[in-house]
């Protein structure tokens, strides 16, 4: 399966589902910077790989899955926890993604400008989690 | 001020990954966006804009380790989700104990190398 967009998911979201993610990130964000003030950069760095997102959408996921499947007459809870449980599939495949961002960051920030950088960071953590979901696809991973 | 700063930008970022992840499909695809380096992205730019690259950079250097505390964490939430009963709230906040972990061991070891 190719990926694509498909935004019908988004009629069964909630405002406050949006603004509780944008809550933590904002939170989550703002401790690090205190973290990093108080401790310095390399404790304070250790808060980058935190999982702000993983958790509010593995939560929305079941939700929204139990509450489709419920209305059809199937046992909705399994299945938002077998949904949840393909988000965290591919979270997986995005962490080692993040390890490589790190990685590119650490080496490109002291050579090119901040904004070079990140966007070659950002670009290299899509290509690595990209390859590695379609590789899991292809053999099985 | 400043905090004001990063508590939107931040928002922002992880509010923008998380959007993409919902509207893309297979689902196993939009969970990469689960791992997505957010909090990353907008704590390096302002550190980088405040205090130099340098000391982003090491910033960076660290998150290289705790991302493995990431990994090992959503590993362990998928298994848990595909075999146990638990929801995915008390798996994936519960779960958080083993990214800390991580993150600890990892602080430690950055530690007593003397960097």
């Amino acid at each position: 399966m190719i990926p694509a967009l498909d935004f019908s998911g988004l009629k069964e979201a909630r405002w406050w589902q949006f603004a509780v993610r944008f809550f933590l990130g904002g939170a989550v964000t703002v401790c690090t910077g205190l973290i990093a003030e108080r401790f310095g950069p390399v404790v304070g760095g250790l808060f980058l790989s935190f999982p702000a997102i993983f958790p509010a959408t593995a939560t929305l996921i079941e939700r929204h899955e139990t509450e489709k499947k419920s209305k059809a007459g199937i046992n909705g809870r399994a299945r938002g926890r077998k949904a949840a449980a393909l988000d965290a599939a591919g979270a997986i495949f995005g962490g080692w993604g993040m390890l490589c961002f790190g990685c590119a960051a650490w080496l490109a920030l002291p050579r090119y400008s901040t904004g070079l950088a990140l966007a070659l960071a950002a670009i290299l953590w899509l290509i690595v989690s990209a390859s590695l979901w379609w590789g899991g696809r292809h053999w099985g991973g | 001020m400043e905090l004001l700063w990063r508590f939107l930008l931040g928002g922002a970022m992880v509010s923008s990954f998380a959007l993409i992840g919902d509207v893309l499909r297979p689902k196993r695809f939009a969970g990469i966006f689960g791992g997505a380096p957010s909090v990353a992205l907008a704590t390096l730019a302002l550190t980088a804009a405040k205090s130099g690259s340098a000391i982003a950079a090491l910033e960076a250097r660290s998150m290289i380790l705790s991302s493995l505390g990431f990994v090992l964490y959503v590993y362990v939430a998928q298994k848990l989700l595909a075999t146990a009963r638990w929801s995915p709230l008390l798996v994936s906040l519960g779960g958080l104990t083993i990214w800390g972990l991580v993150a600890v061991m990892a602080g430690l070891l950055l530690r007593f190398a003397g960097t």
